[in-house]
């Protein structure tokens, strides 16, 4: 028996002989994963990386699978997706792993740029690592918008409808731009298959490849060490010291630090089946028919803060900022590592760099939030679906209540909210009346103003009485309506021609 | 320098190095210096016709591909009202299914006189929608809002609405239709000589803000 279990030993390792003398790769990569680190970054702050190259495989993977069955034709793409959806088996389970996956590759990959960054692991000798890094996130993020595009439906047809109109706005090539970007003078076909082939071979290929690169660089110089305030990374000793901290005190990779590494990729893996099996895929929404107007396009979630963006921008500096903004933060990003090679490492002695991450998250949090609810877009069927409050409208004059009406005819509340519902694209009228008199109301409607079409046209002059009658009525928990500063003067002349305000707490000016 | 001359085991350390050797093969190495030059040239020569297949869409004048639709009889269009019209794109081709369909914005101001808008916003693109009661097209994406003739009413858009050209044809209306229209691509061929952009300072804006 024990030999037998010897001789099979044997045999086994003459296999291995074999093959290993011929292809010469298992040695040298057993060597690459077992080389030493530093024992002070085996840590669950260092698990990022590799998660986020489990989930690219995943992605790769999930992706294959659906091209099995998804069809990249204009014609058919929405049908092949919903054919997915319900009527191949577990179809929608692969679908919802893709998207989610790639919701969750993005998150991580971020995670991961913003621990290296804080850790100042960008430095000597890892500059390159962290510009090729930054090229990464960006072909990530062109993934995630190509595959957006892929889900062809309302969203991604009206989706690169803006992403055509941001490249028409490019000086001198901005119409062959947008031709090279739709493959024609419309959406259609072309634009799919282009967006397509980006998507499945030519995006996967370079992120491949770089991938490669980072991860070939990451052995070259070994994963960073954990920074210690006050050990200040210098040009001339740093890599001596490295050394010494991983082959003196350090430890192999695998497996001493690598199991973090693999139990953080398998909670990523699960989590990303959990959303998978419990929220299901991502549309598609309604078909791809430039016909049907009735859509509020969206972009996906990554997408979400530029769209928030590009509501606020006034017109005058737009184009501007939509073309140079974008250059500039990459090439910040790019640049960054050349500019600061050297110096402190831990983030508690670099206060500007904390200050910037937390700026740029918030505000990317912000937009993202704001971009959820578009608090800028018209309510579309607001005027028919959120009625006026009943206490608007008790102990209200005939005058007043048709007033009432005409806000509600006229699609105000497509913009303005009352009791909280409606558009919040202008301001709520719950108390109007209190900040603005009378004629500055007539003014505001009639010629609009500060964002507010004019609607001179849109009332005849009932219609008008009876609304500002109606605003007038709109003080908010009885305020004191607004009045004019003027009015007092004019009152000492002609008292008895002055509309004094009906019940003023005191005679200051509310308006600004 | 005189040590790359060497012959192969002249050296005294032995065995010289792939450059020293081929040093001494000045045949060889200018042979290889050839054929890059010679790939060099196969390469360019293949790019082209290569470049010239990937960048096909853009060379086509971005209106060649349009051409005059018919909308309808004129009498299905009451004066002074805006309607809603679907037609297929002139420029469609094998394959664009349902997005091949394009819609558009009639308005017919008199008798005679029409105004058909695009329905692309001329922010970026998203498509308009039209309240009569107001007389106002609204746009769902960022909120850009247009008076009925067009005109920038209010919200991010600098310009008013794209237009189509069109004529009356005995009964019939019928546009000229093309491309998808942009900043920088008409929806129509030889419009009049409007700039596509037309900024609206932004001091103007607030200027007449209230208060």
């Amino acid at each position: 028996m024990a030999d037998l279990k010897k001789r099979a030993v044997e045999s086994g390792m003459k296999a291995y002989g074999w093959l290993e003398h011929r292809l010469g790769l298992i040695k040298p990569m057993m060597d690459a994963a077992a080389h030493p680190t530093p024992s002070n970054n085996a840590s669950w702050m260092y698990v990022f990386g590799s998660a986020a190259t489990v989930l690219l495989i995943l992605q790769v993977v999930t992706g294959i699978l659906l091209a099995l069955v998804y069809s990249p034709s204009a014609s058919e793409a929405w049908s092949s997706l919903n054919f997915l959806n319900h009527n191949v088996a577990l179809g929608w389970y692969l679908r919802a792993l893709h998207g989610w996956g790639s919701d969750f590759m993005i998150a991580i990959v971020i995670l991961h740029m913003i621990q290296v960054f804080l850790f100042g692991a960008y430095k000597f000798p890892r500059e390159l690592t962290w510009i090729v890094g930054v090229l990464l996130l960006l072909l990530t993020l062109g993934m995630a918008f190509t595959g957006q595009v892929m889900r062809f439906d309302q969203d991604a047809y009206w989706g690169l409808g803006i992403g055509a109109s941001i490249c028409s706005r490019v000086p001198i090539i901005g119409a062959p731009l947008v031709h090279l970007v739709l493959g024609g003078p419309i959406i259609g076909a072309a634009t799919l298959s282009r967006f397509f082939t980006l998507h499945v071979f030519v995006i996967p290929g370079i992120l491949l490849a770089g991938v490669g690169v980072h991860v070939f660089m990451v052995l070259r110089h070994g994963v960073s060490d954990w920074p210690m305030p006050g050990r200040i990374v210098s040009k001339a000793t740093y890599e001596q010291e490295y050394h010494e901290l991983a082959h003196t005190t350090g430890i192999p990779f695998v497996p001493d630090a690598a199991w973090k590494d693999a139990v953080f990729a398998a909670a990523i893996l699960f989590s990303v089946m959990a959303c998978a099996f419990f929220f299901g895929p991502f549309g598609p929404s309604g078909q791809p028919d430039p016909t049907i107007i009735q859509t509020a396009p969206k972009p996906d979630f990554a997408f979400l803060w530029i769209y928030a963006v590009l509501a606020f921008l006034p017109p005058s500096i737009e184009t501007p900022v939509m073309l140079v903004a974008p250059v500039i933060g990459i090439a910040f990003l790019l640049l960054l590592p050349i500019f600061s090679s050297e110096g402190e490492r831990n983030w508690s002695r670099r206060p500007v760099a904390v200050l910037m991450v937390s700026v740029i998250a918030v505000s990317l949090g912000i937009f993202t939030h704001l971009g959820t609810y578009t608090p800028w877009s018209p309510i579309m069927q607001a005027w028919t679906a959120d009625a006026v409050p009943i206490k608007y409208l008790h102990d209200r004059t005939p005058l007043e209540r048709q007033g009432a009406m005409v806000l509600q005819n006229k699609q105000c509340r497509n913009c303005h909210s009352l009791a909280g519902a409606g558009g919040q694209r202008g301001p709520a009228l719950d108390a109007v009346a209190s900040h603005m008199t009378e004629d500055q109301i007539f003014r505001q409607v009639l010629q609009g103003g500060g964002n507010m079409p004019a609607y001179g046209n849109a009332l005849n002059p009932s219609e008008t009485k009876a609304l500002v009658a109606f605003l007038e009525t709109l003080r908010g928990n009885d305020l004191a309506p607004a009045i004019d500063a003027s009015r007092s003067l004019a009152s000492t002349a002609e008292p008895h021609k002055t509309a004094a305000p009906a019940q003023p707490a005191q005679p200051h000016s509310v308006t600004p | 320098m005189s040590e790359l001359l060497k012959h192969p085991g002249e050296s005294g350390d032995g065995i010289p190095t792939p450059e020293e050797k081929a040093a001494a093969h000045s045949r060889r190495s200018f042979l290889f210096k050839m054929s890059v030059l010679l790939n060099a040239a196969v390469g360019a020569v293949m790019a082209v016709p290569l470049a010239g297949y990937l960048l096909g869409p853009t060379m086509k004048k971005s209106t060649s591909a349009g051409g005059w639709i018919t909308l309808g009889a004129v009498e299905d269009f009451p004066v002074g009202e805006t309607r809603l019209v679907d037609f297929a794109s002139p420029a469609a081709r094998l394959g664009d299914g349902e997005t091949s369909k394009v819609a558009c914005w009639v308005r017919r101001v008199t008798a005679q006189q029409f105004q058909v808008f695009a329905i692309n916003c001329a922010h970026l693109g998203c498509p308009v929608r039209w309240f009569a009661q107001s007389k106002l097209f609204m746009c769902p994406c960022h909120g850009g809002a247009y008076y009925e003739d067009g005109s920038r009413a209010s919200g991010p858009p600098e310009r008013g609405l794209f237009e189509y050209q069109y004529k009356v044809d005995g009964n019939s209306l019928a546009i000229h239709a093309g491309g998808m229209p942009t900043l920088a691509t008409q929806a129509s061929c030889s419009e009049k000589a409007k700039p596509l952009i037309q900024i609206q300072s932004a001091s103007s804006e607030t200027g007449t803000e209230a208060s």
